[in-house]
C-alpha cells in the first residue's frame, strides 16, 4: 500500500542525511511503528509521505501511484493526519475542526454532518455534547480523540500519526492505545505512527521499523525484534520494556507471596 | 443656555456630518489598504523591514505638514480628497504593524496542522492565521480609529469641515465654547466608533461558543445596526450634494472669519447659497482659489507681494496693489473682485508705557536696544521676507526671537513677558491693550490692502461681481479694528461683527 525505495533527505545539500537510503513497505490494513530517539529521521519519513516534506532522492509511492505526480494538497486531503501536539484548530468548533477535510473536500454539508456524527461516536465524544466546544474548553484526551476524528472524517485508507499520544498522561494514553487499534482493525486502515516509545509500539504495531542516524537498522514484527534483533541498539530498545516488565513481575510476585 | 451655546450647538449637524464622514472613509480606505500591506509583509522579510520603516516615518511628520504636502500633492486641492489622504497615511502604522505581528503570532504547530490536512497556503492564510490573528488586528484598528477621530480636526486646515472648524475658529476668536463643544464631540465620536469595533471584536471572540445566547443576540443586533448606520452614512455622505452657488474661503483669524461672514451674508442676501471654507492655511486657500475650489477670499497685497511675486521692494501702496492685480490675473487667473480700503499692515508694537519710558516712537528708535529686547511673533513672522527687510533696512536684530499663537502673543506682550511683538494693524487687541504702533520712516514694510481675491469662474457671473464689487473701499481701517475687536477683546460672536461692517454698506 506504501512503499518508500532509497529515499534519502538532507537539508544541506547531501553534506549531512537526516534520511539515509531508506525502503520498506507497509501492507494494506496494516499498522507500522517508525521508532527512534528525537532526531533520527523518523518524523521526516513520515512527512515525505503527505509531503509536507520533499525527498531529495528515491520513490514514495501510495497504492502504486508516485507521491510526488501528485498535488500536494489533494494528496493531503486524502491521507488522515494526526498531529504531534494535537495540532487542532483553536479558533474552530470541535465539530468544524473535524469537518474541516471534508470542507476541503467540498462535499455537501448534511454528508459532512452525517459524518462528524459517526466520527465523533467513533472516538466517544457525541456532536449534540461536544461539537460546539472549543478545544480549550476539553482536556487533552478529549482533544487528542477530536484528533483523530478529523484524521478519520474524509474516510482516508492512510493515516499518519505523528507522537499521536505523547502529550497525555498514562491512563489516558492507554485507553486511546487500545481504542485507536480497534477502530484501525475495523476500518482496515494503513497506518504509519511515529513514536520514541517502545511499549507503545509493541502493543500497537503489526510490524516495527527501528530507526537511528537517519537510517532503518531493522524492521520485523514484535515478536522478530524481541528474540532476534539484527543490531545492538535494537536489542537495547527492546530490553527496555522486556526488564521493565520483568522487574513489575517480580514486584507482583513480592507482594503476592 | 447661552446664546453663545446655543450658536455653537446649532452648527453641530454640519460638523457632526463632515466629521464622521471624513473618519469613516479615511477608516475605511485605511483597513482596506493596510491589512493587506501587513499581510503581504508577514509573509516576506524582504517586503516588512522597509515597509514598516516607511510607515512608521509616515508617522513621524508633524499632521499640519502631511496635510500641506498632500494638498500641494493634489495641487492645489482642497476639501475631502486631501483630507482623506492624510488621515489614510496617518491610520496605516497601527493597523500595518498589528496584522504583521497578530500573524506571526501564529505558531508554527497550527500553520503545520493546516498544511498537514491539505489547505492551500491562501486557505492557512484566510481560514486559520488571519481568523487567529483577529484580535490583534483589531486591537490596531482600534487604536488608529482613535487617532483618526482626533486628527479629523485637523482637517480644517484644509478646508473639509470636521470638528476643528468649532476647535480652530474657537482658539481664533477667544472663544472658549466652541472650542469646548469641539473637543467634546470629537471625544465623545471617538468613543462611540470605538464601541461598536470593541463589539465587532467581541462577536469573533465569541463567535462559536455561545456563552449566553442572549447576550449574543444583544451585542450583534446593537453591531449590526451601527454597522448599518454607518454605511447608510457613507453612501449618503457621498451622494452630490446640493451644490451651492459660492465657496466663500479663508484664513485662520478672526479678521478672515469675519469679512468671509460679511461677503457670505451678503451673496446670501443677493439670492445666491454659499458655504464657508475658513481657517485655511495662506497658500492652501489661494491655490484653492486658483483651481476654483473657492470662489472668493479675503487677500492681501503685501502677502502676495512678498509671498507669491518674491518682492523685496516697496514702491509704494498703489503701485503694489496694480502690480498684484496684474500678477494675480496673469499667473493664477484671480481677479481683484473689490479693494475693502483697510489695510492689515504687519508692525512692530509695544507698550506705550515702555516705549515711552525707552524713548522709542519709530523702528529705527531701536537700533541701540534691540540686542538687549525679547521679541514675539506670529507664527511666521520671523520667516517672512518682511521681517528680513526691516532687519537689513534698519539694521537692528532682537536678543530673544520668540514665536506664538497671535493670541497669546498679545498676552505676552501686555504682561511684559515680551518687549515687543509682531502686530498687525487692524488688530482690536492693539486698542484693547493700548499698544503703540512703531512707525516705519524708511518703509521697509510693505503695504497690506485688503481685497477680495476672485476665482476665474465666479468672475464670469455679473451678480456675483456686482455684490462683491459694492463693498469697494467701505470698510477702514477703524471699522475693521473696531470689528475685531469686538471679536477678539469682546467676546462677542462674528456674525455680531458681520452685522456691525453691514452698516457699513449702503
Amino acid at each position: 500500500m506504501i512503499e518508500l525505495q532509497h529515499v534519502r533527505k538532507s537539508y544541506d545539500d547531501g553534506t549531512s542525511w537526516a534520511v539515509a537510503d531508506t525502503s520498506f513497505t507497509v501492507e494494506e490494513g496494516e499498522l507500522l511503528g517508525l521508532i527512534g530517539e528525537s532526531g533520527c529521521g523518523k518524523t521526516t519519513t513520515l512527512k515525505m509521505i503527505n509531503r509536507l516534506e520533499e525527498p531529495s532522492s528515491g520513490l514514495i509511492s501510495i497504492a502504486g501511484k508516485n507521491v510526488m505526480e501528485r498535488n500536494p494538497q489533494e494528496l493531503r486531503r486524502n491521507i488522515g493526519y494526526v498531529f504531534q501536539g494535537i495540532g487542532l484548530f483553536p479558533h474552530y468548533s470541535v465539530a468544524e475542526n473535524v469537518a474541516a477535510v471534508p470542507r476541503l473536500l467540498q462535499w455537501d454539508e448534511t454528508r459532512i454532518r452525517q459524518r462528524c456524527q459517526e466520527t465523533l461516536d467513533m472516538v466517544g465524544l457525541p456532536l449534540e455534547e461536544y461539537g460546539e466546544r472549543l478545544p480549550s474548553q476539553m482536556s487533552g484526551g478529549q482533544q487528542q480523540r477530536v484528533g483523530v476524528a478529523r484524521a478519520l472524517a474524509a474516510q482516508p485508507d492512510v493515516i499518519l500519526m505523528d507522537e499521536p499520544f505523547g502529550a497525555l498522561d498514562p491512563v489516558t494514553r492507554a485507553e486511546l492505545q487500545e481504542e485507536f487499534k480497534r477502530i484501525q482493525a475495523t476500518l482496515n486502515l494503513t497506518v504509519i505512527m511515529v513514536t520514541h516509545d517502545m511499549t507503545e509500539a509493541l502493543l500497537m504495531a503489526d510490524r516495527i521499523a527501528v530507526m537511528k542516524g537517519g537510517e532503518v537498522l531493522q524492521i520485523g514484527t514484535p515478536y522478530e525484534l524481541l528474540n532476534e534483533p539484527a543490531h545492538d541498539y535494537v536489542q537495547e530498545i527492546v530490553e527496555m520494556p522486556r526488564q521493565r516488565a520483568d522487574r513489575l513481575e517480580k514486584l507482583l510476585h513480592r507482594s503476592a507471596s | 443656555m447661552s446664546e453663545n451655546l446655543r450658536e455653537q450647538l446649532l452648527l453641530l449637524p454640519d460638523y457632526f456630518q463632515g466629521h464622521l464622514t471624513l473618519t469613516l472613509i479615511a477608516m475605511s480606505l485605511g483597513v482596506a489598504v493596510s491589512i493587506p500591506l501587513g499581510v503581504w509583509a508577514a509573509q516576506s522579510n524582504r517586503v516588512k523591514g522597509p515597509l514598516l520603516t516607511v510607515v512608521s516615518i509616515i508617522q513621524t511628520i508633524p499632521s499640519v505638514a502631511i496635510l500641506a504636502l498632500v494638498v500641494a500633492l493634489l495641487g492645489g486641492r482642497i476639501g475631502l480628497v486631501p483630507a482623506i489622504t492624510a488621515l489614510v497615511l496617518y491610520s496605516m502604522l497601527p493597523i500595518v504593524r498589528n496584522t504583521v505581528t497578530g500573524l506571526e503570532s501564529v505558531t508554527d504547530d497550527v500553520v503545520e496542522a493546516a498544511r498537514g490536512i491539505g489547505m492551500s497556503s491562501r486557505q492557512i492564510l484566510l481560514q486559520v492565521r488571519i481568523p487567529l490573528a483577529l484580535p490583534v488586528i483589531i486591537a490596531g484598528i482600534r487604536t488608529a480609529m482613535v487617532w483618526t477621530v482626533g486628527l479629523a480636526t485637523l482637517s480644517t486646515l484644509v478646508g473639509a469641515t470636521s470638528f476643528g472648524n468649532f476647535i480652530f475658529s474657537g482658539l481664533q476668536t477667544r472663544n472658549l465654547v466652541a472650542v469646548t463643544v469641539g473637543s467634546v464631540a470629537a471625544a465623545a465620536m471617538a468613543v462611540i466608533l470605538d464601541a461598536i469595533i470593541g463589539g465587532i471584536q467581541w462577536l469573533a471572540e465569541n463567535r462559536v461558543v455561545q456563552v449566553d445566547e442572549k447576550r449574543f443576540r444583544r451585542v450583534r443586533n446593537a453591531v449590526m445596526t451601527a454597522l448599518i448606520l454607518c454605511g447608510g452614512f457613507i453612501i449618503y455622505s457621498l451622494l452630490p450634494e446640493e451644490e451651492v452657488d459660492f465657496v466663500v474661503g479663508g484664513k485662520g483669524f478672526t479678521e478672515q472669519y469675519i469679512i468671509a461672514g460679511l461677503v457670505a451674508a451678503e451673496l446670501e442676501g443677493a439670492g445666491f447659497s454659499t458655504e464657508q471654507r475658513l481657517g485655511m492655511g495662506t497658500d492652501v486657500v489661494y491655490e484653492a482659489t486658483a483651481s476654483n475650489s473657492v470662489d472668493v477670499y479675503l487677500e492681501y497685497s503685501g502677502t502676495v507681494w512678498s509671498n507669491q511675486m518674491l518682492r523685496e521692494d516697496n514702491p509704494g501702496r498703489e503701485t503694489i496693489m496694480a502690480e498684484v492685480n496684474d500678477y494675480i490675473a496673469r499667473t493664477d487667473n484671480l481677479t481683484n473682485g473689490s479693494r475693502l480700503g483697510f489695510q492689515n499692515l504687519y508692525a512692530l508694537a509695544m507698550r506705550r508705557d515702555r516705549a515711552a519710558e525707552m524713548g522709542i516712537s519709530s523702528i529705527s528708535d531701536l537700533r541701540p536696544y534691540a540686542a538687549d529686547m525679547v521679541a514675539g511673533g506670529d507664527l511666521e513672522f520671523f520667516s517672512r521676507p518682511e521681517w528680513l527687510q526691516l532687519r537689513d533696512t534698519y539694521n537692528i536684530d532682537f536678543g530673544e526671537k520668540l514665536t506664538f499663537d497671535t493670541t497669546l502673543m498679545y498676552s505676552a506682550v501686555n504682561e511684559g513677558q515680551v518687549d515687543i511683538i509682531s502686530a498687525y494693524t487692524t488688530d482690536g487687541r492693539v486698542a484693547a491693550f493700548d499698544l503703540l504702533i512703531l512707525e516705519d520712516p524708511e518703509g521697509a514694510l510693505p503695504p497690506y490692502d485688503g481685497f477680495l481675491a476672485v476665482s476665474s469662474e465666479a468672475a464670469m457671473n455679473p451678480g456675483f461681481m456686482a455684490v462683491v464689487g459694492n463693498l469697494e473701499r467701505k470698510i477702514s481701517d477703524v471699522a475693521m479694528r473696531q470689528a475685531n475687536r469686538m471679536v477678539d477683546v469682546d467676546g462677542r460672536p462674528v456674525s455680531e461683527a458681520v452685522a456691525y461692517l453691514q452698516t457699513f454698506l449702503d
